[in-house]
């Protein structure tokens, strides 16, 4: 039996044939025509997500810039009107309390995109850390329903459906209010597949339509309605990390291997201090990608071992369907985590011989 | 969901082809359906000794590992090479070139704990667990 929250798409789900489970208290569909069919879809036509179980926050008010700024690792002064960031946010050890994205509408007004699982968390976190700013933060999470349009047939489909010119909106850059199918939305050009794509945020109440008029006009260009079991390997070959995987309160975003979203100079943030001091150091341990040389699939928390002792875990393990290959995210000692590499991976009791590799282990062509 | 009349059926989801004293053993229609699509199917070793309700094969797919129980005790006379580079098999003919191991039946009384296709349906109805 299934328990956890209903997103305004849960009947639709059930309506296209999905799978429907638990995840971090919802109940999302993990597959409709199949983990491997929807993952091709979305790599080579387009695939629908329901993504409406994302929390979202809001934060407003002449400090809104100053609170973030102190709040996430990456620099939110960097953005522009209409512009997305991808970030972390850290403990004041440097673990990480959840990584996120951050809408900037104005200077002075911001939305935050964060993990299902970690909403009640972050917003503890969030409301804890707003004392002393002038700020107000709004918990927006009920009232927002999410879409995400993925894949390289993603811009045909929508301008079936919109005026928007969506030619002239970058990656990470969005549309704060335009009609897709005679909704008024949110549409932003993100997404979490490694693939060009949208995600469009709209009242609870538009969902349905919304994904029944995508659907329509995406017959022709190959939309399928796509799951969790596939949003998993396709952020997971991008190298895309995981909250509770590759990022976790143990782990810091510079051992995940995300450096480029840690800016120490922009002035004094949440876990600063220690990240400052591993970047000066290096760290001891870091998120490495790994083929196996042998038969087998590695999976999440096997251990990781070379010359009979356990350098690390697995984060994430899967059969990567675009590279046909057993692959894998393993946090390891630094030490051994250089491409090249040679370690086992314990499957089973058994240890399979595994090669460090480059990440992303998939990268689309063009833009 | 396609139950084969001709065969015997454990709780655990696999089909048992009885064949004198030999039992070929592979996974349901409605296991495959439930496991979504196999990536990986560790089978097991010739003349290795199986006991009945033991795992003795995994199969894997995308998102999950799931042990497969032998179900009878006996001893491994011939396994299924082919899932090695086709482990999809399972999937699309897991009645057919989709199973996976021959036992040989050292305790001919442990047949009688298998279920027929009837009872087999029965079961799925009512969830199956």
């Amino acid at each position: 039996m299934t328990t956890g929250k209903k997103t305004p798409l849960y009947d639709t789900h059930n309506k296209y044939g999905g799978k429907i489970v638990e995840f971090g208290g919802w109940q999302l569909p993990v597959q409709y025509a199949g983990i491997i069919e929807e993952h091709h879809a979305v790599r080579r036509q387009a695939g629908l997500f329901d993504v409406s179980h994302m929390g979202e926050v809001s934060v407003k008010g002449p400090q809104a810039l100053a609170y973030l700024q102190r709040l996430v690792t990456n620099d939110v002064s960097k953005l522009a009107d209409h512009q997305v960031q991808y970030t972390p946010m850290c403990y004041l050890n440097g673990g990480t309390v959840d990584d996120l994205l951050i809408y900037r509408y104005a200077q002075d007004d911001y939305l935050l995109v964060i993990n299902a699982a970690n909403i009640d968390k972050d917003w503890t976190w969030m409301r804890e850390n707003s004392v002393g700013f002038d700020v107000a933060l709004t918990n927006l999470s009920d009232q927002t329903a999410e879409l995400a349009l993925q894949g390289p047939n993603a811009e045909t489909i929508l301008r079936l459906l919109t005026d928007a010119p969506l030619d002239k909106l970058g990656y990470y850059w969005f549309y704060p209010k335009v009609i897709v199918a005679g909704k008024e939305v949110m549409l932003s050009r993100t997404g979490y597949t490694g693939e060009d794509g949208f995600e469009i945020y709209c009242r609870p109440a538009d969902a349905a339509p919304l994904w029944e008029a995508l659907m329509a006009a995406g017959r022709e260009h190959g939309l399928q309605p796509t799951g969790l079991g596939c949003r998993d390997t396709l952020r997971f070959e991008a190298a895309l990390p995981l909250y509770g995987h590759e990022l976790s309160a143990e782990i810091t975003p510079l051992e995940a291997g995300l450096p480029r979203f840690v800016n120490l100079e922009k002035g004094d943030f949440n876990g600063r201090a220690v990240l400052a001091q591993q970047k000066a150091d290096g760290v001891k341990r870091k998120v490495v990608g790994f083929v196996l040389n042998e038969r087998g699939i590695a999976r999440a928390e096997y251990p990781v071992v070379k010359d009979g002792r356990r350098i690390g875990s697995v984060t994430t393990g899967s059969y990567a369907p675009t590279l046909e290959k057993n692959i894998g995210l393993a946090l390891v000692e630094a030490e051994h985590g250089k491409i090249g590499e040679n370690f086992a991976v314990e499957i089973r009791g058994k240890a399979v011989a595994a090669t460090v590799i480059g990440k992303p282990f998939y990268k689309r062509e063009g833009k | 969901m396609n139950i084969l009349q001709e065969l015997k059926y454990s709780k655990d989801h696999e089909w048992v082809k009885i064949e004198g004293n030999r039992a070929t053993v592979g996974i349901t229609d409605f296991a495959q359906s439930q496991l979504g699509d196999v990536v990986f199917v560790e089978v097991p070793s010739v003349n290795a000794a199986v006991k009945s309700g033991a795992g003795f094969s995994v199969v894997e797919s995308v998102k999950a590992v799931s042990d497969i129980y032998a179900p009878l005790s006996g001893t491994v006379v011939e396994v299924n090479e082919g899932l090695t580079d086709a482990p999809e098999t399972v999937n699309s003919d897991p009645y057919g070139e989709g199973w996976i191991a021959v036992i040989e039946i050292s305790d001919a009384s442990e047949v009688a704990q298998l279920m027929d296709a009837d009872a087999y349906a029965a079961f799925i109805q009512a969830g199956g667990e």
